[in-house]
């Protein structure tokens, strides 16, 4: 990572390049929504098999920085970027790199549960798997019981497989819908704000499930709630006006933030 | 009791009393139409006027078989020709609604649904009737087709419009490529909805007789092929109607509550559509 280290804010990136490997590194990325210029210059880089967590203040940026991860962001009409984006040192906004390949590496949960409403539960897990070209009936059972297994939801709903994926609570359905996003295999899962329209119990047990996830994938999430920052993620990044203020191992961020305005925030000054 | 409250309160009545009079109102002639018709059509309803061809003019007895089934020749041929390419148009429009083409095909509908029907029909008689040099089923069918194009397409945009982002969004970060996300994941959430906007569309032109008048033509036999002529209702009610006899005009009137009753039963079709839509979300 020598790279990493000649840019500015050489201390804030310091702390996470001890002692796990990169998984996702941007590079001065910029990202614009047609005059709006959303994201100025963040270069940070995800360690491998941990959890990331990005805080800030509405509007700051980090849903934006999060859609440029796995090229959702180009979907919005007028929106551009500029900058580098590498996942496990592959470069996603290379000329000739498909979004859509880069998509089934980097999967994405959403802030609302978003279950495809025409589908049971078997089929919006299969989904993925089945519009990517597998036929294979018991190979598709697999995935589906593999998938719903690691999103802890097997116990819950393996007796109504069939049932449509609506019909389940809304903390049933964000599970159902991390279970879609892991039976495509990612190697990162972006999660934004995936607990925010969830209750107390149905938002700890995701956090669990993010913590569980680590220990096989990467996980970026976006979360307004600082304990839940505090709880989930090994490392935490604080952006402010489309800028990264502070990058650092969790407990060191919310215990001695290096920056003035990160300990604002953290203490509720502001956001 | 304070006055102002109290005139607030008979303001109040009297509006909901005026609204409910003009309801009435719009309801008087399709109840006095549909009575009227059911009065004087029953009568000449018989099983001869489903199963028997035409009698010779001036002779009682004889049916419209060939007419009922002809109009749903028609309805089929213009299915054929105006469900695939408003379905698919609608949806270009919902999925790329900015690009100058869908931009000028949406105007382009909208116009084509204030074309009267009969410049539909003779659209269709130059198209197809004057290269062939003789009425056919299939003119009409194309007549009627094109009319179905605006209604389906701009109603297949609407309600595909309304599947959620979220929807779309959930299926492109799996990694689903656009297209299948369309064909796979869009489409079917609005299926209900493109239904009835197509079951109301055929309901539409089922009744249209002009288009018909120089395309389909009529015929009082039955039809072998879709290049000959061929029987419909509305044009059968047509000529029953003006005929001197009267055994015809009960026959028009029988014809009349035939069609009424195929544009019901798609029209409660689509309604039934439309229900399981809503218990679908």
């Amino acid at each position: 990572m020598p790279k990493q280290l000649e840019v500015r804010d050489v201390e804030t990136h310091a702390p996470t390049l001890v002692g796990a490997n990169t998984a996702v590194q941007t590079d001065d990325l910029h990202a614009w929504f047609d005059q709006l210029h959303a994201l100025r210059g963040i270069t940070l880089n995800v360690p491998e098999r941990q959890v990331t967590a990005i805080i800030g203040p509405s509007g700051c940026g980090k849903s934006t920085f999060l859609r440029c991860l796995n090229r959702m962001h180009e979907l919005v009409p007028s929106a551009r970027v500029s900058g580098t984006v590498r996942v496990h040192d592959q470069d996603i906004y290379a000329p000739g790199i498909d979004p859509v390949l880069v998509r089934r590496r980097v999967g994405m949960v959403f802030q609302k549960p978003n279950p495809f409403p025409t589908m049971n539960i078997y089929d919006n897990v299969a989904a993925g798997v089945r519009l990517a070209g597998e036929r294979d009936r018991r190979r598709l059972d697999d995935v589906v019981e593999r998938s719903l297994r690691a999103a802890a939801l097997w116990e819950e709903v393996k007796d109504r497989l069939r049932k449509p994926g609506t019909s389940l609570s809304g903390g049933q359905q964000q599970r159902l819908c991390i279970a879609r996003a892991l039976a495509v295999s990612p190697e990162v899962l972006l999660m934004d704000e995936p607990a925010s329209a969830l209750d107390p119990a149905a938002t700890l047990r995701i956090e669990e499930l993010a913590r569980d996830l680590a220990k096989e994938i990467t996980i970026v999430i976006v979360t307004h709630n600082m304990q839940q920052a505090a709880r989930v993620s090994d490392v935490t990044g604080f952006f402010l006006g489309g800028q990264l203020v502070e990058f650092g191992p969790t407990n060191g961020l919310f215990t001695r933030p290096t920056d003035k305005r990160t300990e604002d925030y953290i203490t509720g000054r502001f956001g | 009791m304070d006055p102002r409250y109290r005139l607030r309160r008979g303001m109040d009545q009297g509006m909901t009393l005026v609204c409910f009079l003009c309801t009435l109102l719009v309801l008087t002639p399709l109840v006095l139409v549909l009575t009227f018709l059911a009065q004087t059509g029953l009568s000449a309803l018989n099983w001869d006027f489903f199963t028997k061809l035409p009698g010779a003019a001036g002779e009682p007895g004889g049916g419209m078989a060939n007419a009922i089934t002809g109009t749903l020749i028609l309805i089929g041929l213009a299915g054929c020709l105006g469900i695939p390419i408003g379905v698919l148009g609608g949806t270009f429009l919902s999925e790329y609604p900015q690009t100058q083409v869908s931009r000028i095909s949406r105007f382009a509908a909208d116009v084509m649904n204030g074309i009267p029907s009969i410049v539909m029909g003779l659209f269709a008689y130059v198209l197809i009737v004057l290269p062939l040099r003789h009425f056919s089923a299939l003119a009409g069918g194309v007549a009627l087709g094109v009319m179905l194009i605006p209604t389906v397409m701009r109603t297949t945009e609407e309600v595909v419009r309304l599947v959620p982002q979220s929807v779309r969004e959930a299926a492109l970060a799996l990694g689903i490529p656009q297209w299948k996300t369309t064909l796979r994941v869009v489409l079917p959430t609005a299926t209900a909805g493109i239904v009835t906007g197509i079951m109301i569309a055929l309901a539409r032109i089922a009744g249209e007789t002009a288009p018909l008048l120089f395309t389909a033509f009529g015929n009082r036999f039955w039809n072998r092929s879709i290049l000959q002529p061929i029987a419909a209702l509305p044009l059968q009610i047509f000529a029953y109607a003006i005929s001197p006899f009267d055994d015809w005009h009960r026959q028009a009137w029988a014809g009349a509550l035939v069609l009424v009753a195929i544009v019901l039963v798609v029209n409660v079709g689509a309604r039934y559509a439309t229900s399981r839509q809503v218990r679908l979300r």
